[in-house]
């Protein structure tokens, strides 16, 4: 019976992930090596969170069909890259080009890095000048020696 | 206190960006169409569908183009505005009625025939028309969705304002809200027209 369920549950669930692949739609392997590194690229503009090679969304079907259309026409991966930019944007690109309005994004995170790498060097070396060795008196050692004494002895007792 | 100073600011200034974060939309995605002439294209009207409709006609007027389909739960919203517009004769207004057959979710089309789409998208197109209210001068109908392509479509309903000599002046993304037609779209329309 056990066996039985876990067949279900594994059926079931390779199906599920079947049905989650985009389907390839042309014959020519070439040209769909060719899509698939295209769109892997790709922003789907519905879903945005997800590439043009892997969105169901209606609009992503159709751009897949207009770039393998592109590719059959024999364009370069620039010129479709050029295509789709030119219609919905630098937003489209996964990796937008390095230009004026993306340099935050480009380098934003670096240098917040940096900064808290700073700080942090920052506050470890003034903790460090803060923290001096006090060598103990005369008298703080026998009061030492007397608590570590007392301890022994108390645990002599018990 | 000054080992609080720090950390709050910059918790504060977290809160500030986040704040701002929400108040963004995402789906308003800068167009790159912005300043560059209307893209060229030639489709049937949905009131003569033997006639053609190409952005050439509208040469020396300030015309709005508006993307719509009957499937679009957004485009009914927005719809009494666009209504009140064409009242207004402000500017012509056409409709760009987007994959009216193909685009809608409940259509399984291995069960529509190649030849009956167009048929069915006029049919469609224009019972929603007469029971919404038809705001614009003409309709044209993208049937494949392939001229939606070429002017970055990719959330019914968009709005694009075209002025005379041709150049899209702005896309408006999403509905039209009373807000964004009395703030930005008219007196838009009002400086291109001088």
């Amino acid at each position: 019976m056990r066996m039985v369920l876990l067949l279900v549950l594994l059926g079931g669930s390779g199906s599920t992930l079947h049905a989650g692949e985009a389907q390839p739609l042309a014959e020519n392997p070439a040209t769909e090596k060719r899509l698939l590194a295209i769109s892997a690229e790709l922003r789907c503009l519905v879903c945005q969170n997800e590439s043009l090679a892997g969105s169901h969304a209606e609009l992503a079907n159709d751009l897949r069909r207009e770039i393998r259309t592109l590719i059959e026409d024999g364009r370069s991966d620039d010129e479709i890259m050029e295509f789709m930019v030119s219609r919905y944007g630098d937003f489209v690109r996964y990796r937008p080009p390095l230009k004026g309005t993306t340099l935050v994004l480009w380098f934003g995170p670096g240098l917040l890095f940096i900064l808290g790498l700073a700080g942090l060097l920052r506050y470890l070396r003034r903790r460090d000048k803060a923290i001096t060795d006090a060598p103990l008196s005369a008298e703080e050692h026998r009061r030492a020696e007397a608590l570590l004494h007392d301890n022994d002895s108390r645990q002599g007792r018990s | 206190m000054n080992r609080f100073l720090w950390p709050l600011i910059g918790f504060v200034v977290l809160v500030v960006l986040l704040g701002v974060g929400l108040t963004l939309n995402p789906r308003d995605v800068p167009s790159p169409l912005v300043g560059k002439p209307a893209p060229a294209f030639s489709l049937p009207r949905l009131h003569a569908p033997d006639e053609q409709f190409s952005p050439r006609d509208m040469l020396g007027k300030v015309w709005l183009l508006n993307v719509w389909a009957s499937w679009c739960v957004s485009c009914r919203q927005e719809h009494p505005l666009l209504v009140e517009l064409a009242k207004r004769h402000s500017a012509p207004l056409v409709g760009l009625n987007y994959k009216e057959v193909r685009g809608d979710g409940a259509i399984d089309m291995d069960k529509v025939p190649a030849d009956q789409e167009k048929g069915m998208v006029i049919e469609r197109a224009g019972a929603w028309l007469s029971q919404h209210g038809d705001p614009y001068t003409l309709s044209a109908l993208d049937i494949d969705g392939r001229v939606g392509i070429d002017y970055g479509v990719y959330g019914v309903p968009e709005t694009y304002i075209i002025d005379k000599a041709g150049i899209i002046r702005m896309k408006h993304t999403g509905p039209i809200t009373p807000d964004a037609l009395s703030s930005t779209i008219l007196p838009l329309i009002t400086e291109l027209s001088k």
